[in-house]
């Protein structure tokens, strides 16, 4: 079926995008992905380092070739967005909110600010921008329009010409005529409807006629008319949506009306009829914003999930944990809600989401909807295992799913549908991990709240065609405790089930319990087994902070260590294993060896917030890393996903560097000619990214750098409106001046010392550590936390202590 | 309030017959509605909406359309072929004229109601001139095949639009041709549906508006026959149409039930570019809107479940009050039962038969709110069914129970009940006198002797009932200075002294049963009277008027009583005032002679006049409040009315003795059961 209306979706980059605006010149229109680009640049390029401007380019507004935007620190910006290049900044001085700017008003703007004095109350005020010359000025000239009016942007809406103004909150409606200056107010009864939920959530003005629409929060849109009268007006009623319509927008002539809500539906209404409409529905996620381009060939949608761009949140929160797929190298972790998506670091995009749960997603708030809780790859990625839960109140309904990967169609294909495969949540699941191609190995293990471990494997189906399928080959459990995780040694041949505090080594061809080990307090939180070298241990984390590892020949205790872990990720490339500390309010970073229990490398306080999950991801090709400090990351890089979903990783080198730098840099850079100036300009650069690297500058987000802000503006700035160079020069001398303090240097410098001091104290306890195995009592180990922070008068106390013999103790 | 014992009846069967047209005299406070079992009823506006008069239907006389002419003179055509003119104040047809084209569909009147146009089923569209005591054939105009559904003249007389269907022509009348036709699905590709043009009306502008059955409301311009705007509003067909006298918004009625307001609004403040824009969806009926009407200050509906249902635009109120209420209307405003106290009996009165009923009795007690179980049964006793096409206008049984008595259009029968045992006989009292028919109301004297006769020009006819069943006609009241309407409401004291007597001009006279002479005239006043009952000790009469006014009149001193007047000046309660139902029928407790009893369609109340009355601060429904308080404080909280809502819709309430109460309730969802299924329409989420 054709639409008359072309529809693009884009999502912002970012979440700076409070709207979509449209800009006049055409030929924007067909690159507007460039314009945003630009736009993020400007954005990021004005925020001042340290400055705390989380949310810098709250709204803009576009006026021929020039952009008006607003911040909260209380800046209006006037860019020439063609050039991406600030021309006047108006401070205003309070919060800004929203900033609407109307041809119709040349010298004026209108923004939303919060009213003094009175917490969560805004009004909407006109400030007079004077023509004053100058980049920075003031605009102190604010007039009140309206009072008691909602901070969103969506709830201001400015009628044809400019002639009144229209702003709802909750169950009010205000219109404003600018020339009679006359304020009319309505109201829709709040208890009208049974759910009671008719409040305004936006407004869109028709743009020829006298006509408001407004969209509620019960699916309702209403066409206000003849509201110049207080007593006469009328409203009419368009209902399609069954949930809070999001945005609604008017088309060029104001002939239909487009609307769109949680049900990623756009709906076209023809002639503000009920019957004449027309939809473009399964626009992937929900709709926020819908904006139409000044000439009406387009709209464009803004959807609350910015999969589209580039993908690294999660909107449902991640459950089913960072995995990479062995065959494609992404990341793999929960996308759009019952889907996985496949997110490539190397070009930082989704590669593809893969529709796990393959039900309609239905957009119902307090509805149970089934989700993915659990993902694991075998190791050739030939085989996904997906588990999905859908949590009831009575019972959980849930569901395995056995994926092969099809080389024709080269996508997964559900090969086995398991319902219930456990009686109760899903704790953990994992696939023998041996690379040998003999499908016959291959086995599954899922452990689950019920208190049992299964083992799945394939059998040959008896149809003539050979097929296979999965069912379950042997139920284990424990003392009738709960199954928490499990995990296969790297030969296969053992398998390690933790049930609560308990872990149970298993024989993966006999399925015989081989031992157990114990090490209470504490339930256990993690278990992995050591590779390689180190195959003869499985290490353990409990939730009382300890961190044991025992040996599998000996089934002893090796050694333990105090320590919060609460992700504990081995590297399949190398026998180390990196474990996640959480203290109060810092993440820590420990990579060790298995056998021996003292890292090889801490990075302390990296994130101020809990890391959730981590993950290896192997290097297409081994990286060539002189520090031996850094040695653990020479083949497989680790990622950090933390609570608020951003996603960390370790680097030696700076992002600039890594990234492919398509749409971070600017056009002037890359086209800067050699000149003796540019020469000069490189020079430092290169020096300041030496630096870093000298300095290594460990942590890198994903945020760029920055730059001298001086240079850089003084670079970005077209010729004719820069300032006299007499202003500027001293400014861009004082930037390649080396500063004398560098306090980051400072700080590095400590922290080597530090450690050092770590080595020391480490070294000690290794040997404390073999006496008191001896003794048979807990070893105690004090790895860090407490260490470090203790002065060295009284490390010594405490060594002295520590040697002396506490045997006795045993006695009783 | 007192406690009593509930008789609560649901099984009396009344299913309301379905509203089919409805029509506003121009200019004037008057709402002609008809139902589909032909009766046509008269609702006052200034009498706040109160049903004035009804005439009851006729098998053989189908309305299909109702128009005021002439002032008000009431015209009614339907598919006998007949156009009848209603005799308003002696409330029955007068005289009906033949249209000579078959089943007639739709009637209109000119603009000034001199002319009446009506279309036939042979597609002609004849011409009657409005004449003193009738109507008079003008004129037949261009005939074509189809017949008319409907009608509009344009307001300069020039033109008539007609609608049939899959077209509508406009037809000249000083010429007799048609001067366009306009094929209306021509713009609708393959259909193979016929399009049927449910309604019509023609503006002054020019501009045509037609409703039809795929759902569209259409505006058609006159002079060039072309399409100017058209609005789909439903998926089913679009059944009636109404226009504002200021043609400035319509309002059209749906076969789903909904109902839809469009406006002409101005696109732009101030500027002169109207357009015509739907705005307010109603739904206020589960079936057909068949008729609807456009007030200047309401919209007025009524559908095929028999609602009509009155909604005012708040934008033409002044303020919120009693005008500003959205009132539904499904029983008629006056009782249709009525209540043999001593022998405990029901009599329900139908269209067309009556059912008499003895109550179930129960030998327990119990505390408030609880039901005892019943140890006799109700007991359905006598059917009667009223012979011929005729509908019965009124009927009564006797407080005795040994009487029964009903009236139609053009006889008037009495039964002599009687009961053996378990055995009921009934006997028709041969040889009635010649009384001047219709009786409008019936009333028994509560010794069962004699019985009251409502009948037209004000008369009151009283009839002695003689053992063992005959009947005899005494006397006839009237009033002295005579009136040309019919009585519609009776009340007589019991001592056997006064009977009171309402006309359709509001009067009310009061006769001395004694000297049979008239005793007084009680001070007019500007409303219509809904109830009113002669309390048996003091002989005061108790009057309800339809602006929820209650005003008592000492008939032996001539006046009204204090406490009548203590009302007057202190004012009854907003709240009171506001209701949208009136008083139908008043009682009295002879155990507390300070206690009226009242009840409309959404309340009983006890009236005590020995309590102060409420103020508009007090909480008129107190009862629910009044329960929580401690005696002390509920002393202080104490106001003379006292409402009970437990029972609704309530159509009658009587005092069979002191502590028992009969409740006859009509249940809406029964009511919907009956009903043919309604349209099914998908509901989201279902």
């Amino acid at each position: 079926r054709q639409y008359a209306f072309p529809v693009h979706c884009h999502s912002c980059a970012g979440s700076q995008f409070a709207r979509v605006f449209w800009c006049l010149s055409k030929n924007y229109l067909a690159s507007k992905q460039e314009l945003f680009a630009k736009m993020d640049d400007i954005c990021m390029s004005s925020e001042k380092p340290g400055a705390n401007v989380s949310r810098c380019l709250r709204n803009g507004y576009v006026h021929a070739l020039l952009l008006y935007s607003s911040s909260l620190d209380g800046s209006i910006k006037l860019w020439d967005f063609m050039d991406g290049i600030p021309i006047k900044t108006f401070t205003v001085g309070s919060k800004l909110l929203a900033l609407y700017a109307l041809a119709s008003f040349e010298d004026s703007v209108f923004v939303v600010i919060p009213k003094s004095g009175e917490r969560d109350t805004f009004q909407l005020v006109s400030v007079k921008l004077t023509k004053a010359a100058g980049q920075d000025l003031e605009a102190k000239e604010l007039s009140v329009v309206l009072d008691g009016v909602d901070a969103s942007p969506k709830c201001i809406a400015f009628g044809r010409e400019g002639e009144y103004v229209a702003s709802v909150k909750e169950v009010n409606l205000q219109v404003y005529f600018f020339k009679r200056k006359q304020l009319n107010r309505f109201s829709v009864s709040a208890m009208k409807t049974k759910s009671g939920k008719n409040h305004f959530m936006c407004i869109a003005c028709h743009p020829t006629e006298d006509c408001i629409a407004t969209g509620h929060a019960d699916g309702k849109i209403r066409l206000w008319r003849n509201f110049h009268h207080k007593k006469e007006y009328t409203f009419s009623t368009l209902h399609w949506h069954h949930d809070t319509v999001m945005d609604l927008a008017f088309s060029l002539q104001g002939s239909s009306l487009l609307s769109g809500g949680v049900e990623s539906v756009i709906v076209l209404w023809r002639n503000e009829s009920e019957r004449q409409r027309d939809f473009l529905p399964r626009l992937g996620s929900a709709i926020e914003y819908i904006s139409v381009s000044p000439d009406g060939t387009l709209c464009c949608t803004l959807h609350t999930d910015n999969s589209k761009a580039e993908c690294v949140t999660s909107h449902l929160g991640s459950f089913t944990g960072l995995v990479v797929d062995p065959r494609t190298k992404a990341l793999v972790l929960n996308g759009e809600p019952g889907h996985l998506q496949f997110y490539c670091l190397q070009s930082d995009q989704q590669l593809f989401s893969l529709d796990i749960v393959q039900r309609q997603y239905i957009h119902q708030a307090g509805l149970n909807q089934t989700d993915l809780v659990k993902v694991a790859f075998s190791a050739q990625g030939e085989w996904l295992a997906t588990v999905e839960e859908r949590e009831e109140v009575t019972d959980p309904e849930l569901q395995l799913k056995l994926w092969f990967y099809d080389e024709e169609t080269q996508s997964f294909k559900l090969n086995t549908r398991i319902s219930m495969p456990h009686e109760d949540h899903i704790t953990d699941m994992c696939f023998r991990d041996i690379d040998e191609v003999e499908d016959e190995s291959l086995i599954l293990v899922t452990t689950g709240s019920d208190c049992v471990f299964k083992v799945w494997v394939m059998v040959e189906d008896t149809d003539p065609e050979g097929n296979v399928s999965w069912s379950c080959d042997f139920v284990g459990s424990y003392h009738n405790y709960q199954a928490t995780n499990c995990c296969f040694s790297e030969d296969g041949s053992l398998l390690a089930v933790s049930f609560e505090e308990t872990v149970t080594v298993w024989d993966s061809v006999t399925w015989d319990l081989k031992c157990t080990f114990c090490y209470s307090p504490g339930k256990i939180r993690n278990i992995c087994f050591g590779r390689l070298t180190c195959s003869k241990y499985l290490i353990g984390a409990t939730d009382h902070g300890f961190l044991c590892c025992w040996n599998l020949l000996t089934c002893a205790l090796e050694w333990s260590a105090y320590l919060n872990v609460v992700v504990l990720q081995p590297d399949p490339l190398s026998e180390h294993i990196a474990a996640i500390s959480w203290l109060s309010k810092d993440s820590s970073l420990f990579v060790f060896k298995p056998n021996e229990p003292r890292p090889i490398y801490i990075q302390r306080n990296f994130c101020k917030e809990k890391i959730q999950l981590a993950v290896f991801v192997p290097r297409e090709e081994p990286e060539t890393i002189g520090s031996a400090k850094y040695l653990w990351l020479r083949r497989s890089q680790l990622f950090f996903l933390t609570a608020t979903q951003e996603l960390i990783t370790l680097s030696t080198k700076s992002l600039e560097e890594r990234l492919t730098p398509s749409s971070k840099q600017l056009a002037v850079e890359e086209s800067l000619p050699v000149t003796p100036f540019s020469l000069l300009l490189g020079k430092h650069r290169r020096h300041q990214s030496q630096e870093d690297i000298d300095l290594g500058k460990l942590v890198v987000r994903n945020k760029p750098e920055q730059d001298s802000p001086a240079v850089k503006e003084l670079l970005h700035t077209p010729a004719h409106v820069l300032p006299s160079a007499s202003f500027l020069c001293p400014v861009f001398i004082n930037s390649l001046l080396i500063s004398k303090e560098n306090p980051s240097a400072e700080e590095v410098a400590d922290e080597v010392e530090m450690e050092s001091e770590k080595t020391e104290a480490d070294s000690d306890e290794e040997r404390d550590v073999t006496e008191m195995e001896q003794e048979d009592t807990s070893p105690v180990e004090l790895l860090g936390e407490i260490t470090c922070k203790l002065s060295k008068s009284q490390e010594k106390e405490l060594r002295k202590l520590r040697k002396m013999d506490y045997s006795w103790i045993s006695a009783f | 309030m007192g406690e009593f014992e509930v008789h609560r009846v649901r099984f009396f069967g009344l299913v309301p017959a379905g509203v089919r047209c409805l029509a506003c005299q121009p200019r004037g406070t008057r709402l002609a509605l008809a139902r589909t079992d032909g009766a046509v009823e008269v609702y006052s506006f200034a009498a706040n909406y109160f049903q004035e008069k009804v005439i009851p239907g006729h098998d053989s006389r189908s309305v299909e359309a109702l128009c005021w002419a002439a002032g008000d003179r009431l015209f009614g055509a339907g598919l006998n072929g007949e156009v009848t003119e209603y005799d308003l104040a002696r409330l029955c047809a007068a005289r009906s004229v033949d249209g000579c084209g078959g089943p007639i569909w739709s009637m209109a009147a000119n603009s000034n109601g001199t002319q009446l146009a009506i279309g036939c089923e042979d597609g002609s569209v004849k011409l009657f001139q409005v004449v003193p005591g009738g109507i008079e054939f003008e004129r037949n105009l261009d005939r074509r095949k189809g017949r008319i559904l409907c009608l509009s003249w344009h307001p300069s007389d020039t033109h008539i639009a007609a609608g049939s269907i899959d077209i509508l022509r406009v037809i000249d009348v000083s010429s007799g041709q048609t001067v366009q036709r306009i094929m209306v699905n021509y713009h609708v590709q393959k259909v193979k549906r016929e399009c049927v043009v449910w309604s019509i009306a023609f503006l002054s502008s020019g501009t045509i508006v037609t409703s039809d059955s795929f759902g569209r409301v259409q505006f058609w311009d006159r002079e060039r026959g072309t399409l100017v705007e058209s609005h789909t509003v439903s998926t089913s067909a679009v059944l009636s149409l109404a226009v504002s006298e200021e043609e400035d918004s319509i309002i059209v009625g749906t076969s789903t039930g909904a109902t839809y307001q469009f406006q002409l609004l101005p696109v732009k403040a101030g500027s002169l570019e109207k357009r015509w824009v739907r705005t307010k969806p109603f739904q206020y009926h589960t079936h057909d809107v068949r008729a609807v009407a456009h007030s200047s200050t309401a919209l007025i509906s009524g559908g095929l479940d028999a609602q009509l249902v009155i909604r005012p635009l708040m934008e033409k109120m002044q303020k919120k009050g009693y005008d500003a209420a959205l009132r539904k209307f499904t029983f008629p405003h006056r009782r249709l039962v009525s209540c043999a106290r001593k022998a405990r009996l029901l009599l329900f009165q139908f269209s067309q038969h009556l059912e008499l009923w003895r109550l179930g009795s129960t030998d327990e007690t119990g505390k408030d709110g609880e039901v005892l179980p019943l140890c006799r049964m109700p007991e359905h006793l006598v059917q009667l069914k009223s012979k011929g096409p005729e509908h019965i206008y009124c009927s009564c049984v006797s407080p005795c129970g040994s009487w029964v008595a009903y009236s139609t259009a053009s006889r008037f029968h009495l039964y002599r009940v009687q009961y053996e045992g378990n055995s009921v006989s009934i006997k028709k009292v041969p040889k009635m006198p010649k009384l001047l028919l219709p009786a409008y109301q019936l009333q028994f004297s509560s010794d069962s002797s004699s019985l009251f006769v409502a009948s037209a020009r004000g008369a009151v006819h009283v009839l002695q009932l003689l053992e063992p069943g005959g009947c005899k006609h005494q006397h006839t009241l009237r009033p002295p200075s005579g009136s040309p309407e019919a009585v519609y409401l009776l009340a007589s004291s019991a001592d056997g002294h006064w009977v009171a007597a309402v006309s359709g001009d509001w009067a009310i006279h009061i006769y001395n049963l004694k000297c049979f002479k008239h005793h007084c005239l009680v001070p007019t006043y500007s409303c219509a009277v809904t109830a009113l009952a002669i309390h048996p000790v003091t002989n005061n009469l108790v009057i309800a008027y339809s602006d929820q006014q209650l005003f008592e009149f000492s008939i032996p001193e001539k006046q009204y009583t204090a406490w009548s007047r203590t009302v007057q000046s202190c004012g009854l309660h907003r709240v009171w005032l506001e209701r949208d139902s009136p008083i139908t029928h008043i009682t009295f407790n002879p155990k507390n002679p300070s206690h009226i009893l009242l009840h409309d369609i959404y309340m009983f109340c006890v009236l005590d006049k020995s309590l102060p009355l409420p103020d508009n601060s007090a909480l008129l429904m107190n009862q629910g409040t009044l329960k929580q308080l401690p005696e002390t404080a509920r002393k202080r909280q104490l106001h003379a009315f006292k409402i009970c809502k437990k029972f609704q819709p309530l159509l009658f309430a009587d005092l069979l003795d002191e502590n028992c109460l009969v409740m006859v309730e009509r249940p809406i969802m029964d009511i919907k059961t009956q009903l043919p299924l309604p349209i099914q329409q998908k509901k989201f989420g279902t």
